[in-house]
């Protein structure tokens, strides 16, 4: 009795799999002229709970709220095939938009794009679009750069009132900064961020401890207890967790954080704090979808859009008139005046880098020699996120030093 | 001697009112109907809970979690993708059960198999016409899977190592193998993504042409089904399925029988790995097309309750995989309609699991009263 009911249930699970296979096709994809009942898809890696997908996830219900279209919202969806078919179940449930939020994400988003050509996809710090040339998928980042480069001249004041009020030495001044892997997108971080010190506090230092993670809250914690004992006497971050900032906290000293304030935790030591608002780009990207209008294969936000944000300042951690001087570089940022890789304020191995070729074309290449491909450097500056828009700076500039650079 | 005796068990009977009885002669039709009238009661619970703590309608909750796990036919197939990828693990950790080795390195030994092909399809991808990339993938992965699931068997069977500890440390090595190459070998450097690998020439793709099968999946769905009737006979019909029910029974008795226990521990449990190898290669040559740590994503965990709650049965496990995969393929349409967090979905499906797991025990035993008569004429 019980094989026969066993052996029927294997027949039935054969069964529903061919059935499935003659099975209805799915409904063809919205089309994007259906204004009414536009809806858009996101994709995210984790839920509220996570700082990075917070930032997108309050983006996108404030996008879609402005714009009056029905958003779904997909969270802890792998960087596996379970992105595709999540993004490929959005399409059936009528999305003209599809957006995922996480790096993993991306070949799956390709796949999805390749196999509905009337949806719009885009991707968040991916960096294949320019390569893949669909007309409907899209890569999307911003110019975090600058952010991280006015919070380190909030920083430089900081260091300078510690070095007047005869706190430290000049030589004393040294930033620790907490970082994930050593990709890019953190070295372009830590770097334009020291540039910006540097520029208001000229014998500033660094010394960067990675920790192989993008959110281990225990590892944050520990690398920036580190890094205060090295002497560093003040503390920014590139990962994810509270970890970095309470240690500061605990230790008492000033924090510049990243991806939104961490004032109430931290009111003692927050100084300041750079992140990336999405509502305009996927405000941009919804209605281009919308009216059937053309995204852009690259888009970077930038102070200019509304996409790079700075938290107000702490006036109880900040040094005086920290926010009249952030305003002041801003203006100069913004209008082209100063350039944040400007190769006259930085070196390697003690020269001026006149000519840099960097890892633009991402290629799952078994042979590390051949990354390099475009140049970057021109009217003395590093071109950063202009010919794609995830970062693309991996210099290790003088001045910075790796602690460990295993991960 | 015999007066203290009768004292004490009728102290302890009149202690407890109830006692347990193993139960013999249950009918296969009771059995089922206790079966799916514990699933109705779990439904019950949860829809109080889903009232008390969200406000929300419990039928509406079921009917979308329904809709999410079937709604639309490529709902199905993922639904039977996911099925098979967890029916395959459990096949996998079966033979291991029933011998009583407790390998709980599925997780592990899955990854290995997967990194193997990974490590064939990135390597000779472009080298190697594309049937023999195929052919080294299938080798390659079964071979990895089979070698991390051997060498805890080994060390049990020369050194009597304690296996549970050995293979669950297996499975943190095999992560970590993993989060390595995936370093190595990411698209640019640091990013610690390897991009889907050949998108170019498919080759070491493990898929039916997308003419005969659309999703993708059919070729898994197959091989998982052939695999478990395979698994099934033997079990059940093979002189070594035989041998690896008596070593599970009684070591001792295997070997007054005759049967070379080392042997067939070692033996069983390259199978094992094997078939977690086969797990990873269908993840990564027939599904992701690339590996990260998380490409397991806790199957090998998992499988263990499905085999359990199948009694090791591999027609039945068909049947608790497909309850775990549709609770939680679900579950995730709950957090998204109802915009409630994930663990709540996750809170329901521990209840209706917790209810199926609990009436195995009713199956199994029945509770009596211990009846004053009886205490009185001892």
């Amino acid at each position: 009795m019980k094989k026969i009911i066993a052996l029927l249930l294997v027949a039935l699970f054969v069964c529903g799999a061919l059935a499935a296979c003659g099975g209805s096709q799915s409904k063809d994809a919205a089309t994007a002229d259906q204004k009414k009942d536009f809806k858009a898809g996101f994709i995210f890696l984790h839920d509220e709970n996570s700082t990075y997908d917070l930032n997108f996830i309050n983006a996108a219900k404030a996008a879609c709220e402005k714009l009056g279209v029905e958003c779904i919202l997909k969270t802890n969806i792998d960087e596996s095939n379970a992105c595709k078919e999540t993004a490929l179940d959005l399409v059936d449930q009528g999305c003209g938009f599809v957006f995922a939020d996480s790096f993993g994400h991306e070949s799956y988003m390709i796949e999805a794009a390749k196999a509905n050509p009337k949806v719009q996809f885009s991707h968040a710090t991916g960096t294949m679009a320019h390569t893949e040339k669909l007309d409907n998928y899209h890569n999307a980042f911003a110019s975090i750069y600058e952010g991280r480069y006015l919070a380190g001249v909030a920083a430089g004041l900081k260091l300078n009132e510690m070095i007047e009020s005869g706190k430290i030495t000049a030589e004393q001044a040294k930033i620790g900064y907490v970082g994930a892997y050593t990709y890019a997108e953190v070295v372009s971080g830590y770097t334009s961020f020291f540039l910006g010190a540097r520029s208001i506090c000229p014998s500033a230092t660094m010394e960067v401890q990675f920790t192989g993670s993008w959110y281990d809250e225990t590892a944050e914690k520990e690398a920036a207890t580190t890094l205060i004992k090295n002497g560093c006497v003040l503390i920014s971050q590139h990962a994810d967790s509270m970890g970095a900032p309470t240690a500061c906290e605990d230790a008492g000293v000033p924090d510049v954080s990243y991806n939104g304030s961490t004032l109430s935790s931290c009111p003692n030591t927050f100084i300041v704090s750079s992140r990336i608002d999405w509502t305009p780009y996927f405000e941009y990207a919804i209605k281009a979808a919308m009216n059937g209008d053309k995204i852009d294969t690259d888009w970077t936000g930038t102070l200019g859009t509304k996409s790079v944000v700075l938290t107000e300042v702490n006036e109880k951690a900040a040094a005086k008139d920290t926010q009249a001087k952030i305003d002041e570089v801003k203006a100069k940022l913004e209008s082209g005046e100063i350039h944040v890789f400007d190769t006259k304020t930085f070196t390697v191995n003690g020269e001026a880098l006149t000519s840099y070729k960097a890892d633009v074309d991402t290629d799952t290449e078994t042979d590390p020699a051949k990354k390099g491909d475009t140049e970057v450097i021109s009217d003395g500056y590093f071109h950063e996120s202009e010919n794609r828009s995830a970062p693309y700076f991996d210099v290790r500039i003088d001045g910075i030093t790796l602690l460990n650079e295993k991960f | 001697m015999t007066t203290t005796k009768t004292v004490t068990k009728e102290a302890s009977s009149r202690e407890k009112p109830f006692h347990i009885v193993k139960r013999t002669d249950m009918p296969t039709w009771k059995s089922w109907m206790i079966r799916i009238l514990s699933v109705l009661a779990s439904l019950i619970v949860c829809a109080i809970i889903i009232v008390a703590v969200t406000g929300e309608n419990p039928f509406a909750i079921y009917g979308t979690m329904f809709k999410g796990a079937v709604g639309t036919a490529r709902r199905v197939w993922v639904l039977l993708q996911e099925v098979a990828m967890l029916l395959c693990v459990s096949l996998a950790v079966t033979p291991a059960f029933k011998m009583r080795f407790w390998n709980i390195g599925a997780e592990g030994q899955v990854l290995m198999g997967g990194l193997g092909a990974t490590a064939v399809m990135l390597l000779f991808g472009h080298k190697l016409p594309a049937p023999l990339v195929l052919i080294l993938v299938i080798v390659v992965s079964i071979l990895c899977g089979a070698i991390w699931g051997v060498i805890p068997a080994v060390f049990k069977a020369f050194w009597n190592t304690n296996e549970t500890l050995f293979t669950l440390m297996m499975n943190y090595i095999a992560i970590q193998i993993v989060s390595y190459f995936t370093y190595v070998w990411s698209s640019n450097k640091g990013n610690n993504v390897i991009n889907t690998i050949n998108t170019d020439n498919h080759a070491g793709w493990l898929n039916l042409p997308q003419s005969v099968d659309k999703y993708g999946y059919l070729l898994n769905i197959i091989i998982v089904a052939v695999l478990t009737v395979l698994m099934y006979f033997y079990l059940n019909r093979s002189k070594q399925g035989y041998e690896i029910a008596v070593v599970g029974e009684s070591i001792n008795t295997a070997r007054y029988a005759g049967i070379n226990v080392k042997k067939v521990i070692i033996r069983t449990m390259l199978i094992s790995g094997a078939l977690c190898g086969v797990a990873g290669m269908l993840l990564v040559s027939g599904t992701d097309h690339t590996i990260t740590p998380n490409t397991a994503a806790g199957r090998g965990f998992t499988a263990i309750m499905v085999s359990w709650l199948a009694k090791f049965n591999p027609l039945f496990m068909v049947l608790t995989s497909l309850l775990l995969v549709f609770m939680q393929q679900g579950a995730k349409e709950i957090s998204t309609v109802f915009g409630l967090n994930d663990s709540f979905s996750e809170i329901i499906a521990g209840i209706i699991i917790f209810f199926i797991i609990g009436s195995e025990f009713f199956i199994n035993y029945s509770i009596k009263r211990t009846r004053a008569k009886e205490v009185e004429s001892k």
